[in-house]
């Protein structure tokens, strides 16, 4: 089982502070398919999600117990170092936060500070693939040098895209990418994060049920700190198991 | 119910009076800055021109008897050319008098003037030398109380020649004080100014900065560090004049270093400064999103990558404008200068770190206390030329500011 998943969370604990925030989660997260997170507001979506590229490593009150294998080896070992770690498991956040710099820079950025290019055309070929894959380049590639701060909302949360995807990471991690997206934004994202598929281990947390059923191949619902139910998205969909679940994608609390 | 027209009426009229009274609080401020603005103009505007005596010189004076090349007595021959450029040959008496027209350092300037010149002139060549103060003050203000019957005789032969007339005074931009109100100049004092800013901004701002670094993204919040943050704000509020006590005691008494030197001067400053910029440069800081930092840091960028490339130059523009205010504080301060030495009578022009010098605003507070009319000018200048700096500082903050304007 553990040879065929891309990340392994085996009895994940975390603690902010005393206050726990996960309790004995332990998920598999497959290759080359999108893994969508869903539950309540306040249930531990995003903590989980941060433990998977150490993302809580900054939160100072924050403990974490419990291993994460990443290609069968712990992310949490002494020996890993987080920069590689990241490089490898990229993120997107829920508000767009492009850097207040040009569209170019902030997609040339990651290459640059890992060396993956040495010469301006190779790096302005890593540019324009992200851009393109990310769906952009139509749309900004004759406005490279404008700030990445007049795009559109919806524009600049496919630029954040871009520069996560231009180190080439084997993992994606999406934290509510769409919620201060509009419906257009956000139709376009997902469409892209179905592409995106193809080539990247995904995981999305979502507060819409319908995204989840839309973009994910795999589901895992989480209540109060705990995992209380995962499988493949449509049998969670269609016939849940758990009555928590139940009640939550029929809309009765949540 | 009462009637609401009148009820609006009354209401109106209350609003209208409020306004009034909050634009009198304003108005009375303005004049009275306007008024002391203006004031200042006024009493500084003769302190930047001086009047002159053209005197006609040729080669004929330079050979002339009394007139050695090997031992030039430039005294003597600035009294010859008065004489001849006012036809007169003097009595003994008038020999005392005639000098007294002419600036003391008069003699020099013709000195140097000469020594200039390739070769004795042989065509008439004319030298402008300064007046002395009371004639200065005669031809501004037309006060002859101290002027002998004599003088004001040759002043009016000077005048109908046109000989004597009002130039802009560049001496005062280029010495240094003096005892003599027609050679006192500002040019000692700004030098003084400058390089003790020099000293106060390169200790300031990059311990300031990297103080702030340290408190905002290394230290653990805990007691020790709210105790620190406590103190700091404390330290800025802290009168000025207790940092120069303790320039005395460390770095005059401890260190040796040397009293007057603007080396002390910027660093009893930059104590004082220290604390503002660290505070400024917090503040600009903490203003810097958390979403750049995460987004930084989920590519794979170190802490100190993400201060580096994203959160210190995103903060520069406030560290400045923070730094540039603070600086405008010190430039303005005398009370902790006056602790180690810097408000004194210095003649020579700074040139060094280490060199005696005073500041602008001290050299303001030293002719302050001086009776003479040219002093009391002197003043007002210096003071003008302290506002101008001190302007132009806070319109570079401004600028700054308005330039990076917030872009998230
Ligand atoms: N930085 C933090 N410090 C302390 N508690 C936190 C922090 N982040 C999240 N929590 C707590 O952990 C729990 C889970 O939060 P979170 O993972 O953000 O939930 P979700 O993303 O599912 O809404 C919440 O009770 C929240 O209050
Ligand atoms: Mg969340």
């Amino acid at each position: 089982m553990s040879s065929t998943a891309k990340i392994s969370v085996r009895q994940l604990q975390v603690y902010y502070g005393s206050k726990q925030a996960l309790k004995n989660v332990s998920l598999e997260i497959l290759p080359m398919q999108v893994t969508a997170l869903i539950g309540p507001s306040g249930c531990g979506k995003s903590t989980f999600l941060r433990c998977l590229n150490r993302m809580n490593d900054v939160i100072e009150s924050c403990r974490i117990h419990g291993e994460i294998l990443l290609d069968g080896q712990n992310i949490y070992n002494s020996d890993i170092d987080v920069v590689t770690l990241r490089a490898k498991v990229g993120m997107v956040f829920q508000k767009p936060n492009p850097f207040p710099k040009s569209i170019y820079e902030n997609v040339a950025y990651a290459p640059k500070l890992h060396g993956l290019a040495n010469k301006r055309d190779d790096l302005d070929q890593i540019v324009m693939t992200s851009l393109e894959k990310a769906g952009l380049l139509a749309e900004v590639k004759d406005r490279l040098k404008d700030p990445a701060l007049s795009l559109s909302g919806g524009q600049q949360q496919r630029l954040c895209i871009a520069r996560a995807i231009a180190i080439n990471p084997d993992v994606i991690l999406m934290d509510e990418p769409c919620s201060a997206l509009d419906p257009i934004a956000t139709a376009k994202v997902e469409e892209l994060i179905d592409e995106l598929r193809v080539n990247f281990t995904i995981v999305i947390v979502t507060h819409s049920m319908q995204q989840a059923a839309r973009v994910s191949q795999k589901t895992a619902f989480f209540h109060l700190g705990e995992l209380i139910e995962t499988g493949p998205t449509e049998d969670i969909f269609t016939k849940p198991q758990d009555q928590r679940t139940q009640g939550y994608i029929t809309g009765r609390f949540g | 119910m009462t009637n609401p027209k009148k009820h609006l009426k009354k209401r109106l009229s209350r609003e209208k009076r409020f306004r009034f009274v909050t634009f009198l609080s304003l108005a009375i401020p303005i004049t009275f800055l306007t008024f002391l603005v203006g004031h200042i103009f006024y009493q500084a505007w003769p302190a930047f021109f001086h009047h002159y005596i053209d005197l006609e010189i040729n080669a004929a004076d330079l050979q002339s008897s009394s007139f050695k090349e090997s031992n030039p007595d430039y005294r003597l021959l600035t009294r010859q050319l008065l004489e001849k450029n006012l036809e007169i040959t003097a009595t003994p008496q008038q020999r005392r008098e005639l000098p007294r027209m002419l600036s003391p350092h008069a003699s020099d300037d013709l000195a140097i003037t000469l020594e200039k010149l390739p070769s004795s002139p042989t065509t008439p060549y004319i030298v402008s030398l300064p007046t002395s103060a009371i004639i200065d003050q005669y031809m501004t203000t037309g006060d002859n109380s101290k002027l002998t019957a004599n003088q004001q005789q040759w002043i009016a032969a000077l005048e109908t020649q046109e000989k004597i007339n009002r130039a802009f005074d560049t001496s005062f931009w280029q010495s240094g004080d003096s005892r003599e109100p027609e050679e006192a100049g500002i040019w000692g004092s700004i030098m003084g100014s400058f390089l003790t800013m020099i000293i106060t901004l390169l200790l300031s701002l990059p311990f300031g900065t990297a103080a702030a670094l340290y408190l905002e993204e290394f230290a653990k919040k805990n007691f020790l560090s709210r105790l620190i943050e406590i103190n700091i704000n404390n330290l800025a509020a802290v009168p000025s004049i207790i940092f120069g006590l303790l320039g005395i005691v460390v770095f005059l008494g401890i260190f040796g270093l040397p009293r007057s030197s603007p080396l002390v001067g910027g660093m009893v400053l930059a104590l004082m400064t220290l604390p503002v910029i660290i505070i400024a440069a917090r503040a600009s800081l903490r203003a810097i999103p958390n979403s750049i930092r995460q987004a930084a840091l989920a590519v794979g960028a170190s802490h100190a990558q993400v201060i580096w490339h994203h959160v210190f130059p995103l903060a520069l523009p406030g560290i400045l404008t923070g730094t540039i205010l603070g600086m405008a504080r010190a430039l303005g301060e005398t009370a902790p200068l006056m602790m180690i030495g810097m408000i004194a009578f210095i003649v020579d022009i700074p040139s060094g770190f280490t060199d005696p010098s005073t500041v602008l605003p001290a050299q303001i507070f030293m002719w302050s206390d001086l009776q003479e009319t040219a002093f009391v000018e002197k003043t007002y200048a210096a003071i003008l030329v302290l506002i101008v700096f001190l302007i132009m500082m806070n319109l570079l903050a401004i600028i700054i500011r308005q330039r990076v304007e917030k872009k998230w």
